[in-house]
């Protein structure tokens, strides 16, 4: 199967690999996916005072598919607000991408990973005593 | 060094020069139908097709009336399996198997599951063997074919052959073989070894695609199939067709050659894999090996490299052409039935690699590889959260995964 210019170029150069530090008040992680099923996303985003997403990081096991996909995520929420990232669809980077339809999962797992990352946030400030 | 670097030998291999050679003629001039008994260009096919009869059964110790020509291993193998299933039905529907056979096996025992035949897989064991105990303790009155694969496809793992094939006949079981990775790698003698049926690929040994062959022991037993292919009568009955007089001509020079080279070259390509595997692991921890450490092919190697998806690191080392048992390259989205039959884990099947190397493989190619392999692993592996989490300590084991349903 061959690869779109766009998969290759994320794959090839992909955006904001690393981490943020998960105990982080700020930082909400997610992570999803299974070995089993051959691909695990960490995605972190660092949310400020405003609500705006100020950094992104991910760390992808999985086909070159799911890198860029989550490479693509990270590039897309950061200086978005926590509203506005979770207006992103996976049938966005399935166009952007120019995914086939056997990698689409790979777009779901990225939106999935967003969607985490901000409940775990979400779920860090309803309960900030038990975070520390 | 061509690029990409082919290491695929398992999958094909390139048609030898010396073989294209050979047939050249008899797709030019001599264009005869081997079936033509009453005039010269009918005589010259048919003598071309007798003289690859015998270099093809003298590479396996069988007479040359005992090789049916066929398209490849896959109708080998049908021809075989259902052949001998219609023939023997009186005397019983119970065949056994493997779950790691190649599907040119395994979907020909499924049909016959649904006509109502009774099919056993017989478990292997971690490195994709089967005993010949664990064959004859599964032998029924009712058997009427074991059907064995010589080597193993993906992991390259070789079969007790003379052993399963000694039991076998004592219980007087057919025995068939696909050997479509083994002739022309490992000596195979069909009389050593007890075989009944054997199948043979063209383009696994050099030769052309679409010629294949299927040995049917004539004497103790006298093996029977009911034609899965019905026409003109050709090949005693046993499968009709006009014969493809120059793909016949170099199956038979490309077993010919194999023969006279196997010896020193699979003392070469076991060096070479060797070379490969040694590379590897010692620039990376956390590789494993698939398959038996030492009764493999000589070419091949199929490695897991922990924390990295198999077609991920395939995109990494778009220079070389190799294959994987990761989900991702397969239409079913499910990883290697084979990894799963030995028992690995579907974690590490998604990072498997198989490295193919064959006639055509160096030295410096190999080193290329290896090179490759090593740089693309360890930058996956700095993008892999399990390798991460692994490092840290955490057993992923332990870990509460979130599968996405697609």
């Amino acid at each position: 199967m061959a690869y779109s210019d766009k998969v290759i170029e994320h794959y090839n150069n992909p955006r904001n690999i690393g981490s943020l530090d998960k105990e982080d008040p700020q930082v909400g992680t997610g992570v999803v996916g299974a070995p089993e099923c051959g691909d695990v996303m960490r995605l972190q985003i660092r949310v400020n005072e405003e609500g705006v997403i100020e950094d992104a990081k991910f760390k992808t096991f999985g086909c070159g598919s799911a890198i860029a996909s989550s490479s693509l995520a990270t590039e897309w929420v950061k200086g978005k607000t926590v509203d506005q990232a979770l207006e992103i669809r996976n049938t966005d980077i399935v166009k952007e991408l120019a995914l086939p339809p056997v990698k689409v999962h790979c777009s779901v797992l990225a939106e999935d990973a967003i969607k985490a990352a901000l409940s775990d946030l979400n779920a860090k400030k309803e309960q900030p005593a038990a975070q520390q | 060094m061509n690029q990409p670097v082919y290491m695929d030998y398992q999958a094909t291999t390139p048609l030898d020069e010396r073989v294209l050679d050979v047939m050249l003629p008899f797709l030019r001039e001599k264009f005869g139908n081997a079936a033509s008994r009453n005039h010269a260009y009918g005589w010259e096919a048919e003598k071309a097709v007798d003289e690859a009869r015998e270099q093809i059964a003298a590479l396996i110790g069988a007479k040359a009336k005992e090789v049916v020509f066929t398209s490849g291993a896959t109708e080998s193998n049908n021809l075989a399996i259902k052949g001998v299933a219609e023939m023997y039905q009186e005397k019983g529907k119970h065949i056994l198997t493997t779950p790691i056979e190649h599907k040119a096996v395994i979907d020909p025992c499924k049909r016959l599951e649904k006509d109502g035949y009774d099919v056993e897989y017989l478990e292997v064991d971690k490195f994709g063997q089967v005993s010949a105990e664990q064959v004859r303790n599964a032998i029924r009155e009712d058997t009427i074919l074991v059907s064995i694969m010589a080597a193993n496809n993906e992991v390259g793992t070789l079969a007790p052959l003379a052993e399963i094939g000694a039991v076998c006949h004592e219980k007087g079981v057919l025995f068939h073989t696909d050997a479509a990775q083994a002739v022309g790698k490992i000596p195979v003698d069909v009389e050593a070894m007890q075989i009944d049926l054997l199948s043979i690929s063209g383009h696994k040994v050099y030769g052309p695609k679409g010629i294949g062959a299927l040995y049917v022991r004539r004497r103790n037993p006298r093996v029977r199939l009911v034609a899965q292919m019905d026409g003109g009568g050709h090949e005693r009955g046993m499968r009709s067709g006009t014969l493809p007089v120059a793909s016949i001509v170099g199956l038979g020079e490309a077993c010919r050659l194999a023969g006279l080279e196997m010896k020193e070259e699979g003392a070469r390509l076991t060096g070479l894999r060797d070379r490969l595997h040694q590379k590897i692991t010692s620039e990376l921890d956390e590789v494993y090996l698939n398959g038996h450490p030492d009764q493999r092919l000589p070419g091949n190697l199929n490695l897991s490299f922990a924390y990295v998806e198999g077609e991920a690191l395939m995109m990494g080392i778009d220079d070389v052409a190799v294959s994987s048992g990761s989900a991702c390259t397969s239409a079913s989205l499910e990883p290697s039935y084979v990894l799963r039959g030995l028992g690995v884990g579907d974690d590490l099947a998604h990072t498997s690699i198989r490295f193919g190397l064959g006639r055509e493989t160096t030295e410096k190619e190999v080193d290329f590889v290896a090179d490759r392999v090593v740089g693309a692993v360890k930058r996956l592996r700095e993008m892999s959260p399990l390798y991460e989490m692994a490092k840290e300590g955490v057993d992923l084991n332990e870990v509460r995964w979130n599968p996405v349903a697609d």
